[in-house]
């Protein structure tokens, strides 16, 4: 830690720094959306920011890689024409937990992987991110620690940590240094400043720990393991192949592409939306043949892409432990107790072994 | 909202024109496409290329030309769905966008100085037929060339006026067989891996390169591993619903592998451990 890649913030300048962020350019950050909801939007001022908050209903990656995003613009016809072009918008995120931001990264890598997307590439460079850490779980659904995701490792321009009085702030990015010197509301952090934040992610380690009896170095070889478990039959019978916990996933990225005409007939657009692995088509093909045919086979193809595949490929997980999926299943399928159950299938299996 | 155009885009296609349009079957035409700007696609057998008719929609369809060729390529569409029925409905002249090719088509450099054993079933025949023009443009470089094509009936066989061609060749050995026979067959009737034991093949310098519906594969698979064709060598491409065919959109995907990036060929090692694949 040096000082000069820190600042302060004092809380009672809190409210004046957001009206200084919001008037660079548009600003995002969490409000409160009824019970125990909270949702990433426009916001113009401090009061409005839910400091305190489980991950939002939809994770960043809405502004990242839109629902339904224009990848070409085309006339049919005799002259007929093709443009592509992407639409975009230069934002400020604020208060991305670093699940959100480890969602990021995941989505960054696996989109600039070869042949890149360059429709994903060329917005992500107009959004600024700026993170607020967690201190403590923000429920009982948050598996971040698991996944290597409960403490922050780069992924943001400016990281915001309370502590209490004041927010001692990171400054990772050029363009983060730029909002500290535009806003002219930080003072320079000093010792005791640094002292505190060593104090606060010392606590943080106390509080964290792995939320499935497992280490982080064998969930690969637990994957590897439990394709033919049981536990995916038992999921797959309560599945009820919704789609939601794709779409609330900040890693998950499929999608389809579909043309859509004006009422001329001459001009029209072609787009992709998200789409999920959980729903019935995804994996059929010309003439009828489904490939992931049984939910079952949906849902772990699912946990395979989080846990299993992204190792070989990318060495980290593509599960951010936000919990999302968990909360908004209807069915009430937990990752955490997913987890669980194959471990202490697999641990069953390696005592039968020995007896 | 603002918009900036893309100067790189994954997902804009080439101009291109089908120059001939040939009704093989029922539900097949043949499609003579050039390429309006670029010239010559260069593709590999086995690899694919997304179509796209705009306003209806881009779909992958594999190459059945050889590569020897470069004034055009051609592709061999069965009309199933929404874009390759409408697709059915172009004329000479008419436009389409191509992007491509994409994916691992047959690692024809390894083949070299094998045997080959080509098993089409059905529609599995339009990508071979990329393979087999090639090996025939480039005979002197392989083994013996034998293929053994399967269909439901008489009428659906496609390419027969080429089938006919390589069946009086001397240097292709072809055999063929139908389900269900017409009153005037005479040929074989009965599934494709009843062709398979007759074969006359060193199965250990043999590559076998099999494409056909999904039903298809295992069984083949095993007749093959019955005749001593090593698993490396069994060469299988698989159709699957792509719809960017970068790797990204994960229809394609099956387990780890892409079908889109890694395949659409690959051999029966690599996934014979894999759910999903066939």
């Amino acid at each position: 830690m040096e000082e000069y890649q820190y600042v302060v913030l004092k809380k009672e300048l809190f409210n004046d720094f957001i009206v200084r962020l919001a008037g660079i350019k548009k600003l995002i950050a969490p409000i409160a959306k009824g019970y125990n909801n909270f949702a990433y939007e426009e916001v113009r001022s401090g009061e409005q920011i839910a400091l305190k908050y489980i991950p939002t209903i939809l994770p960043a990656k809405k502004y990242f890689m839109p629902r339904n995003e224009t990848l070409l613009e085309f006339s049919t016809g005799k002259k007929s024409n093709v443009e592509a072009f992407i639409e975009y918008e230069s934002l400020t995120l604020f208060g991305l937990h670093t699940c959100d931001i480890a969602g990021i990264q995941c989505l960054n890598m696996a989109l600039s992987e070869r042949p890149k997307d360059y429709n994903y590439l060329a917005r992500k460079n107009f959004i600024t991110i700026i993170g607020l850490e967690c201190n403590e779980y923000c429920d009982e659904f948050a598996s971040c620690h698991l996944v290597n995701a409960s403490f922050p490792s780069g992924g943001y321009d400016l990281l915001f940590t309370d502590a209490g009085e004041y927010f001692i702030v990171h400054i990772n990015t050029e363009s983060g240094e730029e909002i500290v010197n535009i806003t002219e509301i930080f003072n320079k952090a000093e010792s005791l400043h640094l002292n505190e934040l060593t104090k606060i992610r010392e606590n943080k380690r106390k509080v964290f720990s792995n939320e499935v009896p497992i280490e982080r170095r064998h969930i690969p070889e637990l994957f590897d393991r439990s394709f033919r478990s049981n536990v995916w039959k038992e999921i797959g019978e309560r599945c009820l192949s919704c789609g939601n916990c794709t779409n609330v996933c900040p890693t998950c990225y499929c999608f389809d592409i579909r043309d859509e005409l004006e009422l001329d007939m001459k001009h029209g657009r072609r787009y992709r939306v998200w789409d999920s692995c959980q729903l019935e088509p995804f994996a059929k093909v010309a003439g009828g043949f489904n490939f992931r045919k049984e939910r079952f086979v949906r849902q772990r193809h699912r946990y395979y892409r989080k846990f299993r595949y992204p190792v070989d490929k990318f060495s980290r997980f593509f599960c951010t432990g936000c919990g999302r999926c968990t909360r908004t299943c209807m069915a009430n399928i937990s990752l955490k107790e997913t987890l669980n159950q194959l471990v202490k299938e697999s641990e069953d299996r390696v005592w039968k072994r020995w007896l | 909202m603002e918009k900036m155009a893309l100067k790189y885009s994954s997902y804009k296609s080439e101009k291109a024109e089908i120059v001939d349009i040939k009704k093989l079957t029922e539900n097949e035409k043949l499609f003579r496409v050039v390429l309006k700007n670029k010239g010559r696609l260069d593709h590999e057998p086995g690899q694919f290329v997304m179509v796209s008719l705009y306003g209806i929609g881009e779909i992958p369809i594999s190459v059945c030309s050889s590569p020897m060729i470069s004034d055009y390529f051609e592709l061999c569409v069965r009309a199933v769905g929404k874009v390759t029925r409408s697709m059915h409905k172009l004329k000479k002249g008419d436009e389409v966008g191509i992007r491509g090719p994409y994916g691992r088509g047959f690692p024809v450099r390894i083949l070299e100085g094998n045997d080959l054993l080509v098993i089409a079933g059905g529609l599995g025949l339009a990508p071979l037929r990329s393979l087999i023009t090639y090996v025939l443009d480039n005979r002197r470089d392989f083994g013996k060339v034998h293929l053994l094509f399967g269909c439901k009936e008489p009428k659906d066989m496609l390419f027969s006026d080429e089938l006919e061609q390589w069946n009086k060749r001397a240097d292709i050995h072809y055999s063929c067989t139908v389900d269900r026979a017409s009153p005037d067959w005479a040929g074989n009737v009965g599934v494709i891996t009843t062709l398979i034991p007759g074969v006359d093949i060193e199965p250990s310098r043999t590559f076998a390169a099999v494409v056909g519906p999904p039903v298809m594969y295992n069984f083949v698979i095993k007749e093959l591993i019955v005749k001593g064709v090593p698993e490396r060598n069994i060469l299988l491409s698989f159709e699957r619903n792509m719809k960017c065919g970068n790797g990204k959109c994960g229809r394609c995907q099956i387990q780890n592998l892409y079908c889109c990036q890694d395949g659409p060929v690959f051999n029966y090692e690599q996934i014979k451990n894999l759910s999903e694949a066939i």
